[in-house]
């Protein structure tokens, strides 16, 4: 199976590699997946408190190249957007950018919920109540 | 001058040695005839060469010329060999003994037959890849016909114990089928002192072409035979009908031949060139060998890296170099190497492994290439893996509840 340039030049040039300080009360990290299903991804975003803006984002990510292009598109999105934006990213959007093939629209799906599930330590940690997602059958 | 890309999947097939490409072209224009047509030159030619090439394959197994059916492939050869036994051997029993690391095309096989009401028990393997001898005697049954152990696997490389399988099935009364697909023309097989009954191999894996295999069927002590499992013209002493692709036996013939001459040489050479690579991908931390390491074909090696996923792994470098991957994302199943979990890897680990595949036009300069690529990629992967981070932090990764998917 071929992969698309943009899936390459990700795994290629990653951004935002990298890991934030989880004890810091405006950082929320989210880990998702699991090693024996071949991938773990860990987001995180770190917020300005005054006005909700994503002020950075890192990742980290165990799988295959399209969950590691998938997660470093993620982090692109999210940095400047407000965290109520970034709940609205979709991973049919990481799908469509990225030319994934159905076989690893599971890859965008885990970066959605790795975003999802940052944004809600992040509202824990600030004693606000966390959203509810729909289950995905994965 | 480097040529890439690099090739090292030679489990997966070969590429053809320029002299047996050469021995078979005629065989498709010039004398292109039936080697069934028994009153004309063109049928005689083509007899003589499949003649001439029968000789060459039985002599790389010890074996006597007559005792080997031409089929389209070692699949083709497992299922005419364990289906053929099954049937023809129904009235003595029906139970039949494999293991878990076996080939997809001896498994599957092996299923059908449970599905015709045929009994079969699956030993599991050691971590070491190697059956245990004790749970075979234990595992046979007085309805015992057939024992179906492969000679080395596809994956890992280990070489059962072929001998003592053998004289097992022999104090018994069982017949031994070995798919010999991986070792023969890559480390001696012989079918008399290995003590084998029926035995799958094919050309593609040993530098012949594809779609050309053979079924090897002991006619003495005792004579064995299989049920036909294509009707037709009986060919092949009615063991397998169907017109012979002569091009193909001629090439295989040569391919056995040029096997028998140099297979010991290409053995020294690749173990050392396979021994070189593993030492130096080894020297990454957590960096395993899957499998037994003793008994080993010389030209494979499998290893995992933990904490980094195979198929990210391969796409650093797959441009380059052709690997393999236990990784379930590189498979059509979406699921890791049944192979490597028989062995009692968890998933993680199978999915962090690589398979090596050396073979006769591998040299140094692409085994030093490849030992900097995969350490590169490894290192590199690891750096934005959080399993990786969490391992270096002493984090438990067991006792974190992951989501499973």
């Amino acid at each position: 199976m071929a992969y698309s340039e943009k899936v390459i030049d990700h795994y290629s040039n990653p951004k935002n590699v990298g890991t934030l300080d989880k004890s810091k009360k405006n950082v929320g990290t989210g880990l998702v997946g699991a090693p024996e299903c071949g991938d773990v991804m860990r987001l995180q975003i770190e917020v300005d408190d005054a006005t909700g803006v994503i002020t950075d984002a890192k990742f980290k990510t165990f799988g295959c190249g399209s969950a590691i292009a998938s997660s470093s598109l993620a982090t692109e999105w999210l940095k400047g957007k407000t965290v109520d934006q970034a709940v609205q990213i979709d991973n049919m959007d990481l799908v469509e950018e990225l030319n994934l093939p159905p076989v690893k629209i599971h890859c965008s799906v885990l970066a959605e919920d790795a975003i999802k599930s940052a944004i809600n330590d992040y509202r824990k940690k600030n004693g606000l109540e966390e959203l509810v997602f729909e289950e995905r059958i994965h | 001058m480097l040529k890439l890309p690099i090739y090292l999947d030679n489990n997966a097939t070969t590429p053809m040695d320029p002299r047996v490409l050469e021995a078979m072209i005629p065989y498709f224009t010039e004398h292109f005839g039936n080697a069934a047509s028994r009153n004309h030159p063109f049928g005689w030619e083509a007899e003589e060469a499949v003649d001439y090439a029968r000789e060459q394959v039985a002599k790389l197994i010890g074996a006597d010329p007559k005792e080997i059916i031409f089929t389209s492939g070692a699949t083709e050869g497992d299922n005419l060999g364990i289906k053929g036994v099954f049937e023809m051997y129904a009235s003595k029993g029906n139970h039949i003994i494999t293991c878990t690391t076996e080939h997809k095309a001896v498994l599957d096989t092996c299923k059908h037959i449970e599905r015709q009401g045929g009994e079969v028990t699956y030993l599991e393997v050691k971590a070491d890849g190697l059956i245990d001898l004790k749970e075979l005697e234990a595992a046979i049954r007085p309805t015992t016909i057939l024992i179906a152990i492969m000679y080395a696997n596809n994956e890992i490389g280990v070489i059962q114990p072929v001998k003592e399988i053998s004289a097992i099935a022999k104090k018994n009364g069982i017949l031994f089928f070995s798919d010999a697909v991986q070792a023969v023309g890559k480390i001696p097989v012989d079918v008399n002192k290995d003590g084998i009954d029926i035995m799958s191999f094919t050309a593609h894996k040993m530098y012949g072409p594809k779609g050309i295999g053979a079924l090897y069927v002991r006619r003495k002590n005792p004579r064995v035979k299989v049920t036909a499992q294509m009707d037709g013209g009986g060919h092949e002493r009615g063991m397998r009908s169907g017109t012979l692709n002569v091009p193909g036996i001629v090439g295989f013939g040569k391919a056995c031949e040029l096997a028998h001459l140099e297979m010991a040489d290409d053995a020294a050479r690749l173990s050392k060139l396979r021994d070189k690579l593993e030492t130096a991908l080894l020297k990454l931390e957590e960096a395993y060998v899957n499998g037994n390491r003793e008994h080993r074909l010389p030209h494979v090696a499998n290893i995992s890296f933990k904490y980094v996923e195979g198929e990210g792994l391969l796409m650093g470098f797959n441009k380059n170099i052709a690997l393999s991957s236990g990784s379930a994302c590189t498979s059509a199943s979406l699921e890791p190497s049944y192979v490597l979990k028989a062995l009692g890897l968890g998933d993680d680990l199978a999915h962090s492994s690589l398979r090596f595949g050396l073979g006769r036009f591998t040299t140094e300069e692409q085994i030093d290439y490849t030992i900097k690529a995969v350490s590169d990629t490894v290192l590199k992967l690891r750096d934005m893996s959080p399993l990786w981070e969490m391992f270096k932090e002493g984090v438990d990764m067991d006792k974190i509840e992951w989501a499973h998917h």
